[in-house]
């Protein structure tokens, strides 16, 4: 298969960056997307340019580093699936294909492809987690858990943290991001002592590093490689809306 | 090869096995919370140890800087383990102790591990289970709101705790959040996509790190009163694995030159359940959890006419009628049949398809069919047993798991080597521990399922929060060393040199070219199978390889950017080094056991250890670019279980 790739390349943060057309031919259609990028960067480098900088690592969907806006779309055209589970079968012979970095005031980018997320670990370190040092646990079966709770925390938990909703929303959002994680903490028991100094918390924090706010687009849940629900959003306003009457 | 008798004292502690650990905790020193805010310490790598050391350390109020290469801690590639975690709960009331866990992964690991470690992580094993419930882990749970367990390889008891197909990946992010909450609270001074490419040693003891900004390519120098080295295996020295692409062999390596042991490292793990490598251009192998082997069946075609028609697509699987087909595993390990230890599934898949029987185009393939447990348990059972999984191979191969065999073959997995450490999991470097997969010490010659993720945890959780307080309390006077100490700034000089030396080669072939090249020697001659001969040859390939990558490697850019492709060339260069090591020490290991296979010692295709001679870790010190490594023995005495053939019949 044959493709003209678009890239976007920038050379550091302050650089304005720009798109440089690629063409490439002879791709094999199981070939994965980021392995489309390793051939060019061989061809790249063996003719003596600077090859296209991106993140990555696991390659099986799961570390959440890989991050790609592929024809103006977050991980690209298949649904639930990161930028390193898309195959160039995907695509059709002779496509043109934008590839770009997340784009979020909240993501500086670092080089080319490569964006800055250390925003998201900030948010967890502000409350995303139950303050129990190791050696203070009970017994692992002494709170039974109902299996729908569990579930359900367990459907949230599932988000790599790749910050897909922040790139696909208009607004450039993490409130997906963030309510994944609140539920999570929340739908469990315990969870519950920190509950809602959690949410204001990691709230105020989301909103000190300039991420946007809700407004109830949805392009986040379509664009989640791990299909994270809306419903998450509208439980934390809920624990947050809770907070703040409590705090009063 | 240089042979010199064991000086390597394990630091067993005394008394019978079962109160070893008690005994050690109640007699280690300990550091007052005064003098711990003084100490500093520095953890390399955040998964499963990693996180989990950083974590509890600072929680006890220890200095602790952690680093990691990627962009956020949370991607450490612990986060990729998707089977579970075994505890000795006993929570299904089977029959499960601390002494039938610690059994069975002595005998799993081919009784080549050290009984005094094994039991520990045992033991431990059951309060991980509890600290990871009460950070928020998501386990499966049952109808009653208790926590389900399944069954793995190498047990015939199901002490199995998992989070769907996602464990590692939950396991992970409750030790992330853990070691967040200390970075929140300034208790850890977090470095992400930071690279440790030097350790550092002050009158022979470790000191600290020159760690490398890969953004700016800054090469920047941290002391610590003690270093921890958590940052998993080498696999990737194969080029093709299951691990992550980054995954590495450089910070270990650089502490094995620096004079630390490096404990079997022919030791891998070649995991049966993989997805069969397609083409030239792929960059990684994806693993299918072994928990898949519960519910699916291992087979391939009686008949190698069979094989043939279906390899060249005359056939479908579905053509091949029930007794036409050989469900293997089951034929040959008839009371642990699918669920044999993983070397075992591994080796005889691998012997079906040199039997010309394999089901890929390659010849290297075999079935893994769900079709009977769809017919017992119906497909939504299934589906929801094994969560992402199904969608992950479908998405992968383009065939639906449900419908037609899932295809696997072997891939490398896991190393059981790595640094040598002492009960304390000391390094022979005072002050460098080495925690996880990146030391040799618990899984012998090979590792079962579902036991990386309770050894990074033990080890970080709830082992090395003991031990490194018995270091630290002869430390409390030693001051911060200041870092334009000749020490540091030597190590930091040797770090730029090679740097340099990297950007100048100025040849014409890609770091990826000679890491192909490398990772097809270490498969097809250290590998699944090896022998003296292939062996022999291979270490003058890899010598001949690492000269040529020396003189004709292309490396793009400058040392003062954001350059992955030296971060790559850097730690390629080490796997050359390290390739050498392992094909060394597979020469000199005349036995088969566990992962190690060698074609001379075998019982119609079953290993066959020589426990008169090699029982006893393989630990290598490092004696110059151009000298043999020495060996040091570390004898293994087996108080508690008695050696025999490993039968899983």
């Amino acid at each position: 298969m044959k493709f003209h790739l678009k890239v976007w390349r920038q050379k550091n943060a302050k650089d304005p960056g720009r798109l440089v057309d690629y063409t490439i031919d002879n791709i094999n259609p199981d070939m994965s997307f980021l392995e489309m990028m390793d051939v060019l960067n061989d061809e790249l480098i063996r003719k003596g340019e600077d090859p296209i900088a991106f993140d990555h690592d696991c390659r099986e969907g799961i570390c959440g580093m890989c991050s790609m806006y592929i024809n103006g779309r977050a991980h690209g055209p298949q649904r639930a699936a990161t930028t390193c589970q898309l195959y160039m079968r995907s695509f059709k012979d002779g496509d043109t294909i934008y590839v770009e970095p997340w784009r979020a005031k909240a993501f500086p980018v670092i080089k080319d492809l490569v964006v800055d997320r250390s925003a998201f670990d900030r948010i967890i370190a502000a409350g995303g987690f139950i303050s129990v040092n190791t050696g203070q646990a009970q017994d692992a079966n002494a709170i039974p858990i109902p299996k729908a709770d569990a579930d359900r925390a367990m459907d949230a938990a599932a988000c790599i943290g790749c910050g897909a909703c922040v790139a696909a929303c208009p607004n450039g959002a993490a409130m997906l991001f963030v309510s994944a994680k609140i539920s999570q903490l929340a739908l469990l028991p315990q969870g519950q002592p920190e509950r809602y100094t959690r949410a204001l918390n990691m709230v105020k924090q989301m909103d000190e590093e300039g991420f946007g706010n809700c407004t109830n687009i949805g392009a986040c849940e379509a664009e989640c490689p791990k299909e994270i629900k809306l419903t998450n959003i509208a439980r934390m306003n809920r624990e947050y809306l809770t907070a703040a009457f409590i705090q009063e | 090869m240089l042979m010199t008798m064991s000086t390597l004292n394990a630091k067993i502690p005394p008394g019978p096995l079962a109160e070893k650990w008690s005994y050690y905790k109640e007699h280690a020193k300990l550091v007052n919370p005064a003098n711990k805010r003084k100490l500093e310490v520095i953890v390399v790598g955040t998964g499963l140890a990693g996180a989990s050391a950083a974590a509890t350390l600072a929680e006890l109020g220890y200095k602790v800087k952690a680093f990691c290469f990627q962009d956020s801690p949370r991607r450490a590639h612990s986060i990729a383990a998707q089977g579970g975690i075994n505890a000795a709960k006993n929570y299904k009331n089977d029959g499960d102790s601390v002494f039938r866990l610690f059994y069975d992964t002595i005998k799993g690991g081919d009784f080549r591990a050290r009984e005094a470690n094994v039991y520990r992580l045992a033991e431990v094993s059951v309060n991980i289970i509890d600290q990871c419930v009460a950070q928020g882990v998501p386990f499966a749970r049952e109808y009653g709101g208790l926590l389900d367990n399944r069954s793995f390889g190498g047990a015939q008891v199901s002490r199995t705790f998992y989070a769907r197909g996602q464990t590692g990946q939950q396991l992970l992010l409750g030790a992330y959040q853990a070691l967040e909450r200390q970075v929140g609270l300034g208790n850890v001074k977090m470095y992400a996509r930071h690279e440790m490419l030097e350790l550092v040693k002050i009158d022979g003891k470790a000191r600290g790190i020159i760690a490398r900004n890969l953004v700016t390519g800054e090469l920047e120098r941290h002391f610590g009163h003690a270093v921890l080295l958590c940052t998993g295996g080498y696999g990737n020295v194969f080029y093709l694995s299951t691990n992550a692409m980054g995954s590495n062999v450089t910070a270990i390596w650089k502490a094995y030159k620096q004079g630390a042991f490096f404990g079997n490292p022919c030791f891998t793990q070649i995991h049966p359940t993989c997805i069969p490598v397609t083409g030239d251009y792929q960059s990684k192998l994806t693993l299918m959890s072994e928990s898949l082997r519960n519910d699916g069946r291992v087979w391939v075609p009686k008949s190698v006419e069979d094989a043939k028609a279906i390899r060249e697509g005359r056939k479908k699987p579905e053509d091949i009628k029930e007794e036409d087909r050989d469900y293997y595993l089951e034929r040959k390990y008839p009371s642990y049949g699918n669920l044999c230890p993983r070397d075992i599934a591994s080796r005889a898949a691998k012997e079906v398809c040199d039997e010309g029987r394999g089901i890929v185009p390659s010849g290297y393939g075999v079935y893994l069919d769900f079709s009977d447990a769809i017919k017992r348990l119906g497909v939504e059972t299934v589906k929801a047993r094994y969560g992402e999984l199904f969608p992950m191979y479908q998405n992968i191969t383009n065939e639906d798991p449900l419908k037609t065999p899932m295809k696997i073959y072997p891939a490398v997995h896991y190393t059981m080597g790595g640094l040598w450490v002492d009960y304390e999991l000391m390094t022979t470097i005072p002050g460098c521990y080495a925690l996880g997969e990146a030391n040799f010490s618990d899984h012998g010659a090979n590792r079962l399922g579902a036991s990386a993720l309770m050894q990074g945890l033990a080890d970080g959780y709830f082992i090395i929060p003991y031990t490194i307080g018995n270091y630290l309390a002869g430390e409390i006077f030693t001051k911060p060393i200041p870092t334009d100490h000749p020490a540091f700034v030597e190590a930091e000089k040797r770090v730029s040199d090679r740097i340099h030396r990297l950007l100048s080669v100025k040849g014409r072939r890609t770091v990826d070219e000679f890491h192909r090249l490398l990772g097809k020697i270490m498969w097809e001659y250290c590998g699944m199978a090896r022998s003296a001969a292939g062996l022999t040859k291979a270490r003058d390939m890899v010598r001949e390889l690492r000269r040529e990558f020396w003189s004709d490697v292309r490396v793009p850019g400058s040392a003062n950017e954001f350059n992955p492709e030296l971060d790559k060339a850097g730690r390629v260069a080490d796997f050359l080094e390290l390739g050498e090591l392992m094909i060394v020490d597979a020469l000199h290991r005349n036995e088969s056991c566990g992962g190690h296979f060698r074609v001379e010692y075998q019982d119609e295709g079953e290993a066959k250890r020589d426990d008169e001679n090699y029982r006893y870790v393989a630990a290598w010190e490092y004696k110059g670019d151009d000298a043999d490594p020495a060996l040091h023995k570390e004898e293994l005495v087996f108080e508690n279980v008695q050696l025999q053939v490993r039968s899983y019949k």
